[in-house]
């Protein structure tokens, strides 16, 4: 709101009749589930604003400004789409972006596909979005459930061990991660056991019962999937019930800032995971991109940033390249786009509509000198090593 | 074995700490029947606060428990702020009218801590000299977990000696167990009211405190504490403290070793303990039967009366202006009505339930979800159309509805309520892991109307039409002889069963009729946006049906109506034009609370009397409503 006003201020003082076509801005509809989950929403927020500034003091796009019009859906899906109803109906927006829990990315997406209407999904990690529930108006930035587990199992099969256990929310995106992990990972290595798993309810770990429940299988090696608070009272319960004692852990998400900051000095030591090692990316692109964002927040850049920030530029890009606003044409231009990026050039594949964005994998470190986690013998695995090929995505994608 | 018994151990822990929370709630509820949602708000509260004081004060062990203790009276103290100001004002209201205000103010809590605290996990200290573990057969075990499982029976037992060694803890068990009489015996209610409500949100901020060592404080910890606590005092019988601490293990320790045999339980095992608990022991496992409830003195509420003519053409007019609205406005406009619509009958068909029928749902979403699902799942694997979907929606809904309502119906109160979230969590679970079926959390998308309803103008009108009919039929059904019987059954029981009505018969039909239209309106729901997923009978829906009945009036039958649009436009407005749409709906209801005590319509007929006297009784006569 508060960035919009000046620019609308501005607008109005326009004499009207000089108004040509041309400078119209391009509205572009924003929905995510910011009161519900903030500590990752406040950041992505951040971030998209700062890119659409950057694109706005550059002269816009085909001589346009972009404007966002950003709704709260509260973590509901029925609120989502009724916001994207408002935003394609009353506002008129070009396109729609955004979503961060799966569920609302999925309604906003079924939204998308009934009223042809192009959606770019920001965070929603389900593997469902580009896949199972596939169609032509959706594309999805953040690597998917699947393409982390992959990396991480990669990483699991170099380790000596043998009988595995698992702990993941009970949701689809903790069974959906503990399915392809398995998967890979026991294709990777046959010899791998797998000796127990838990389900805690999400944000309800009980975590006394549950570290217990875990040791008493005595396994080598611990995949982990719970994030949150739940991550903070399975580290906190298992490090002094000696659960990660003599044993690897590997976990997902556990390396971004997000979920790792907050436990401070408590950060698991030794962990594989992957996450976003933002303090220690040499290329200067990026370095630009963490100073720019250091500048304006006061606050250094957590994921949620860079997916906000890649979004927006993803959109600006299409923009351009299809040279209007016309869905279809935004549609035809999003399919196989590429643009450079903090992080690298980036692909929208057109054979299933996600981008070939990667994650790092590292092992966690504590750092005095920061007080909390890094990430240290890290690498950046792009999204186009670990995805699925042609014939596979065929399968599972519906066609158009 | 020695596992065993440390997983025993890990159990007893965890009900330490559940039941911290839950006997604050159990006091509160004992004596001044207020239903606080709020208390989960109180136990989050603790957590920042103590986390806030540990940082300034000095550190080590006596600085640390200062933080703990200082939090907990910090949040007694905010609890007879909010007992003075705000809950006072409205004891005399009806029953579980409180509600509504403690909702309230859990969407006040909400967003005041993030804007406080940040939306940051805040990881705190670990409790000086408890950070390490003890070897206990063999198996590390903390320290600090050792100490919660000492403090659950130390305030136990501190409540014991003061509820049965001093004055005021036996006038606190007289008033749980007759406050009128209490009143009449010369003791001050309303302090009494006041220090128990203290000491209650004193007991959840002790709980939330001491938390800080076990895990992160964070901006949910209300929202997924305040369930269990509810199934804690249930079961262990309202205002019993000692039954909320069996409970508490009870629960706790079937948890503990329910993951080992079946991980998965962790989603619905508290509310499969709670429906079995309470069909067998009606009234908890210590708590015990009511008497037959009575209207308080000098209050009565007059019986529902048939309206006249002038009503008649009202809703008529209504009803045309419903009709030619929409050529009036823009699309997004009509789809926002259709959402009116739905909710005005999903208000409604809880508003029959409580107002005719007398019996109060925490689980009303379970129907509503019911009917979604009954419609998404026609349609994805039978490929009907739209009207079939609805059949299918309204009789998923109405199996539901038979089969909860048959247990329902055999309780009273607020147990029968506790009951029905029971059954709508159990709804909620397997909607939610039935992935090969319903698509688990993800949903089943892809939904939408048939050719002949798929303009947003045309379901526009299926959906008024099916919404005006239902209306009628609801309006209908309260005045036909039915409607006689389950009034009758709801003033007193004992009378009706004396002249030969089966009331619990009649109950059950008159739950199953408003579970029948909540899956109608679930229906139409989800075809209206194209998808279902099982927040549609999570508690928060079921939540927004109570405070669209209670804010509207439950002495009448068009309140739930004028709550629903009161509510949902509220909802739709302030959500689109402000990030902080918690904290302004959240002052927007209690402000509505110590407005309209009796709810907007029963306040606007009760003042403005003849014109529209749906609810005034013969003139003088004493209160015929509730006695027994």
């Amino acid at each position: 709101m508060r960035r919009r006003l000046p620019f609308l201020l501005a607008l109005l003082t326009m004499v009207p009749g000089t108004l040509a076509l041309a400078g119209e801005p391009i509205k572009i509809g924003e929905i995510n589930s910011y009161s519900r989950v903030p500590q990752f929403l406040d950041p992505y927020k951040k971030g998209w604003e700062m890119a659409v500034d950057e694109i706005n003091a550059a002269g816009g796009v085909l001589g346009r400004k972009l404007v966002v019009i950003s709704r709260d859906d509260g973590g509901k899906p029925d609120v989502a789409e009724r916001h994207a109803t408002e935003l394609v109906q009353n506002e008129k927006v070009s396109l729609l972006a955004g979503t961060f829990l799966s569920h609302i990315g999925l309604a906003v997406s079924s939204f998308a596909k009934r009223n042809k209407v192009l959606f770019v999904a920001a965070e929603p990690l389900s593997d469902a979005i580009t896949w199972s529930k596939g169609h032509r108006y959706t594309f999805r930035l953040r690597p998917n459930t699947y393409e982390q587990c992959v990396m991480l199992a990669r990483e699991a099969a170099k380790l000596p061990a043998k009988r595995w256990a698992t702990i993941a929310p009970n949701y689809e995106y903790g069974q959906s991660a503990v399915r392809a992990f398995k998967e890979v990972l026991s294709k990777l290595r046959p010899d791998v056991e797998w000796v127990e798993e838990q389900w805690p309810a999400l944000f309800k770990l009980d975590a006394g019962s549950t570290v217990q429940a875990l040791a008493r299988a005595r396994p080598d090696a611990i995949f982990n999937v719970t994030f949150g608070s739940d991550l903070a009272k399975f580290v906190r319960e298992g490090t002094t019930r000696g659960l990660f004692r003599n044993r690897s852990v590997v976990s997902l998400l556990t390396g971004e800032p997000e979920y790792l900051d907050p436990l401070k000095d408590e950060a698991p030591e030794g962990w594989i995971v992957t996450g976003y090692p933002w303090y220690a990316i040499q290329d200067p692109a990026h370095k630009k991109f963490v100073a720019d964002y250091e500048k304006r927040y006061n606050d250094y850049p957590r994921v949620g940033s860079l997916v906000g920030y890649l979004t927006f530029k993803a959109i600006a890009a299409a923009i351009a390249k299809a040279g209007s606003t016309d869905t279809e044409a935004l549609v035809d231009a999003m399919e196989g786009l590429e643009f450079d990026s903090p992080v690298g050039r980036i692909k929208f594949r057109k054979i299933d509509h996600q981008s070939t964005l990667g994650a790092w994998v590292g092992k966690i470190k504590y750092d005095p000198k920061r007080g909390r986690g890094i990430l240290v013998d890290w690498k950046y695995v792009d999204g186009s090593e670990v995805l699925p090929g042609p014939e596979w995505v065929a399968k599972v994608r519906p066609k158009d | 074995m020695e596992f065993y018994l440390v997983q025993a151990l890990n159990g007893l822990a965890s009900a330490s700490s559940l039941f911290l929370v839950a006997s604050g709630l159990s006091i509160i509820f004992g004596v001044t029947r207020i239903v606080n949602f709020a208390h989960g708000s109180f136990y989050m509260l603790g957590a920042y606060i103590a986390y806030t004081l540990v940082q300034v004060l000095p550190p080590g062990a006596a600085g640390y428990w200062a933080a703990v203790l200082g939090a907990a009276l910090a949040v007694g103290l905010i609890g007879a702020a909010v007992e003075l100001l705000l809950l006072r004002r409205i004891y005399r209201a009806p029953e579980l009218f409180q509600l509504l205000a403690t909702f309230g103010l859990v969407l006040v809590v909400a967003d005041l801590v993030l804007m406080i605290w940040g939306p940051e996990d805040l990881l705190g200290p670990r409790a000086p000299g408890l950070r390490g573990s003890v070897m206990i057969l063999g198996e590390p075990f903390p320290t600090y977990e050792l100490f919660m499982i000492a403090l659950g029976p130390l305030v136990l037992g501190g409540l014991w000696v003061l509820f049965h060694r001093t004055r005021w803890g036996t006038l606190v068990r007289a008033a749980t167990e007759d406050r009128e009489m209490v009143g009449a015996l010369g003791v001050n209610e309303a302090w009494l009211f006041t220090s128990v409500f203290v000491l209650g949100s004193f007991l959840a901020g002790l709980g939330g405190a001491v938390q800080l060592p076990r895990e992160a404080v964070n901006h949910t910890m209300d929202l997924h504490i305040i369930a269990e606590v509810f199934v804690v005092v249930v079961v262990g019988g309202m205002g019993s403290i000692l039954g909320a601490f069996l409970a508490a293990v009870l629960i706790s320790e079937l948890n503990a070793f329910g993951i080992l045999i079946f991980p998965e339980i962790t989603l619905v095992l508290v509310f499969l303990i709670m429906a079995a608990v309470l069909i067998f022991r009606p009234w908890g496992l210590l708590g015990r039967p009511e008497g037959p409830p009575r209207a308080p003195a000098g209050e009565h509420e007059p019986p529902l009366r048939l309206l006249g003519r002038g009503f008649l053409y009202f809703c008529l007019a209504v009803l045309a202006a419903a009709a030619v609205l929409p050529h009036l406005l823009p699309t997004y406009y009509i789809r926002i009505a259709c959402e009116v619509l739905i909710s005005a009958l999903f208000a409604a068909s809880l508003g029959f339930m409580m107002t005719v029928g007398g019996m109060a749902s925490f689980g009303h979403a379970a129907y509503f979800g019911l009917g979604a699902y009954g419609a998404a799942l026609a349609v994805t694997y039978a490929q009907v159309g739209t009207g079939l979907g609805l059949a299918a929606a309204l009789g998923l809904g109405l199996a539901g509805a038979v089969l909860f309502g048959y247990f329902c119906v055999r309780l009273s109160g607020v147990y029968s309520a506790m009951l029905t979230l029971a059954f709508a969590q159990i709804v909620y679970a397997v909607l939610f892991q039935w992935y090969g079926i319903t698509g688990g959390d993800n949903g089943l998308l892809g939904i939408w109307p048939s050719d002949w309803v798929s303009s947003p103008l045309a379901y526009y009108y299926l959906t008024l039409a099916v919404v005006a009919v239902s209306l009628f039929l609801l309006r209908r059904l309260a005045f036909a002889p039915f409607g006689y019987s389950l009034r009758a059954g709801r003033d007193s029981a004992l009378r009706s069963e004396a002249i030969g009505i089966h009331v619990r018969r009649v109950r059950w039909v008159g739950f199953v009729i408003a579970g029948f239209f909540a899956a109608a309106a679930g229906g139409l729901f989800a075809f209206l946006k194209g998808s279902v997923f099982p927040d549609y009978s999570s508690i928060p829906v079921s939540v927004d049906s109570l405070v669209m009945v209670l804010l509207g009036g439950v002495q009448t039958l068009s309140g739930p109506i004028v709550g629903a649009g009161v509510y949902k436009v509220l909802e739709v407005f302030v959500n689109r034009y402000t990030e902080h749409w918690q904290l302004i709906l959240g002052c927007v209801l209690v402000g509505l609370v110590i407005l309209f005590p009796q709810g907007i319509l029963g306040y606007l007929v009760g003042r403005f009397g003849r014109s529209g006297e749906e609810w005034r009784g013969v003139d003088g006569a004493p209160a015929g409503g509730r006695a027994a």
